[in-house]
């Protein structure tokens, strides 16, 4: 089949990408991440007490696994199909017989690879802080995929769209940080203000953060099947929306 | 059968300009083509539909014929292209640029390794298959690119400028390796601006100016319509007056230095007759241009001329 050989070396080439250049993608989150155990988890969080019943510190480890998740997979689409773009060698696919669903996968896969072994990086990190035992490995495992998955779909269609590195941005500095900040991983929704509480949860990556904490830890702020319909939803509408602007060559043919 | 079949192929790009005028154009299987015009005249345009990088307007390309929409992946897998701009990730080696290439192209890992090796053989870069690409010189990174559009053999070959800024020897090596490519059945079509180039290697040509195109035709019939050649002389002494030669043009370009227009109707031993006649040495003798080159020149004066009037 010669559409998967496509798709493998698109994934290859991918995984290549970001491990030869591990200095800037696989060692930044686990500085950062060590660093937020440290403050937040030990030195803060031991003055806060408990969550659910829960030491602060593990309250937090799913939420900050799961954001390095999110910002990993987003960025390592958005800067590689926005680079290929930038240098032209997306035209090495576009005069190759690759269908566009195939290219779409491809990079897809290789953001979500990332976004999945920067978690585990974490996850890893996360043991020199609190034990991390997993109540439901399965839904953990799959709240992960399915978030990497809609967040390297995010990062593809951002990467279309962009027209300068700086497009590349915006979306990570003024959306996806403050959502995800706000997403309920320090904090559980419960303690804010009643009308804060409607606010968040108008903010999806509530329901993935929690549905995720769920898996790990077996508390949730949400209910955990709305989370899936939710980012299920929004995989199904992005995949559409991406596979539309490859076929219309949106960014990427005149 | 048609290697290439272009029918009324339009492209108007968004901001209004209209890069091709509706071209029709035929490529036989197995012919090494020129694709020749001035920059701006619309050959990028042309190429980037018929290899699926650019939307066109209306019309229709088929690649063997396969046509580009209908039949898109068919026909891409007929089409190597070597694009006139270096458009490979520099940060790559030659060995996985290849290797990627042949990925894409769904050829399984073990061939894709054997072919990699045949075709950077092929454009004498073995040597350098672990080095980033981006430490390579301009013509290594050419061949490169040549190396990537052969490494799923294709049927159709489109070379975009390949010897752009490459130095003459290396040339020399890439217009043999085109010539053996071609001669292995492999279509070529090549667009340069070293016209030379286009004449001492192509069988058929095609010019194309402000969209559309304006000759058609076999190398040996295009070239059968130049009237006159123009060669340079060097002379023995310096000419103290300019002689007339009945039936000759003459320029002087330089104290020792002559150039003469020689009608078709003419021969040069009538031109050295006269030359002997006036007491004039020549110590040695050049063509002015190539002789595609002031054709080239000829038409696009001429279609401008008519533009004008």
């Amino acid at each position: 089949m010669s559409v998967w050989i496509a798709f493998r070396t698109i994934v290859r080439k991918e995984f290549y990408r970001f491990i030869r250049i591990w200095p800037q993608t696989l060692l930044p989150p686990a500085i950062t991440t060590a660093l937020y155990f440290l403050i937040f988890g030990k030195l803060i969080g031991d003055r806060i007490g408990t969550i659910q019943g829960m030491s602060y510190m593990d309250y937090i480890v799913p939420g900050i696994i799961l954001m390095s998740v999110i910002t990993h997979s987003y960025a390592n689409v958005v800067s590689s199909f926005y680079s290929t773009k930038f240098q032209r060698n997306i035209e090495e696919l576009l005069v190759a017989p690759v269908p566009n669903w195939i290219i779409l996968a491809g990079y897809i896969s290789g953001g979500i690879l990332r976004g999945v072994l920067v978690g585990g990086v974490v996850a890893v990190i996360s043991l020199f802080f609190a034990p991390l035992t997993i109540q439901n490995p399965l839904m953990a495992i799959t709240v992960m995929l399915l978030t990497a998955t809609l967040f390297a779909l995010a990062g593809f269609i951002n990467a279309i769209l962009a027209e300068s590195f700086d497009d590349i941005s915006i979306i990570p500095n003024f959306v996806l940080t403050p959502l995800s900040y706000l997403g309920g991983v320090f904090y559980s929704v419960d303690m804010l203000p009643p009308i804060w509480q409607h606010i968040s949860l108008g903010n999806p990556i509530l329901y993935m953060v929690n549905a995720f904490r769920y898996g790990v830890i077996g508390i949730s702020d949400v209910d955990v099947s709305l989370a899936f319909l939710m980012t299920g939803g929004f995989i199904f509408l992005l995949t559409l929306f991406a596979l539309w602007m490859l076929h219309r060559g949106t960014g990427i043919k005149t | 059968m048609n290697a290439l079949s272009i029918q009324n192929l339009r492209k108007t790009y968004q901001n209004g300009f209209e890069a091709l005028k509706g071209i029709d154009l035929e490529v036989k299987q197995g012919d090494f083509f020129a694709l020749l015009g001035a920059n701006g005249a619309g050959k990028s345009t042309a190429i980037g539909i018929i290899s699926s990088l650019v939307n066109a307007s209306s019309g229709s390309v088929k690649i063997f014929g396969y046509d580009v929409k209908l039949q898109r992946n068919l026909a891409k897998s007929c089409l190597g292209l070597v694009p006139q701009e270096i458009n490979f990730n520099q940060f790559d080696t030659a060995k996985s640029i290849v290797l990627n290439q042949a990925g894409y192209y769904g050829i399984p890992r073990h061939i894709a390794l054997q072919r990699m090796e045949t075709c950077l053989k092929q454009v004498d870069l073995w040597d350098k298959r672990d080095t980033i690409s981006r430490r390579l010189s301009g013509g290594m990174k050419r061949r490169v690119m040549i190396a990537r559009a052969m490494v799923h053999a294709p049927k159709l070959l489109i070379l975009d400028e390949p010897t752009a800024g490459v130095d003459i020897e290396i040339r020399r090596a890439m217009w043999q390796m085109m010539q053996e490519v071609n001669a292995q059945g492999t279509t070529i079509i090549l667009t340069t601006h070293y016209l030379e180039e286009a004449e001492s290697l192509c069988r058929n040509i095609a010019i194309i100016d402000s969209g559309k195109i304006i000759e058609h035709s076999d190398m040996a019939s295009l070239l059968s319509r130049l009237h006159v050649d123009y060669f340079i002389l060097d002379l023995a002494q310096p000419l103290m007056t300019m002689p007339t030669l009945t039936g000759f043009s003459l320029k002087s370009l330089g104290e020792k230095v002559l150039e003469v227009g020689v009608p078709k109707e003419r021969s040069l031993n009538d031109l050295f007759k006269q030359l002997s006649a006036a007491n004039i040495q020549v110590i040695s003798m050049k063509n002015k241009s190539n002789r595609l080159e002031q054709l080239f020149i000829d038409l696009i004066d001429s279609k401008n001329t008519r533009g004008n009037t």
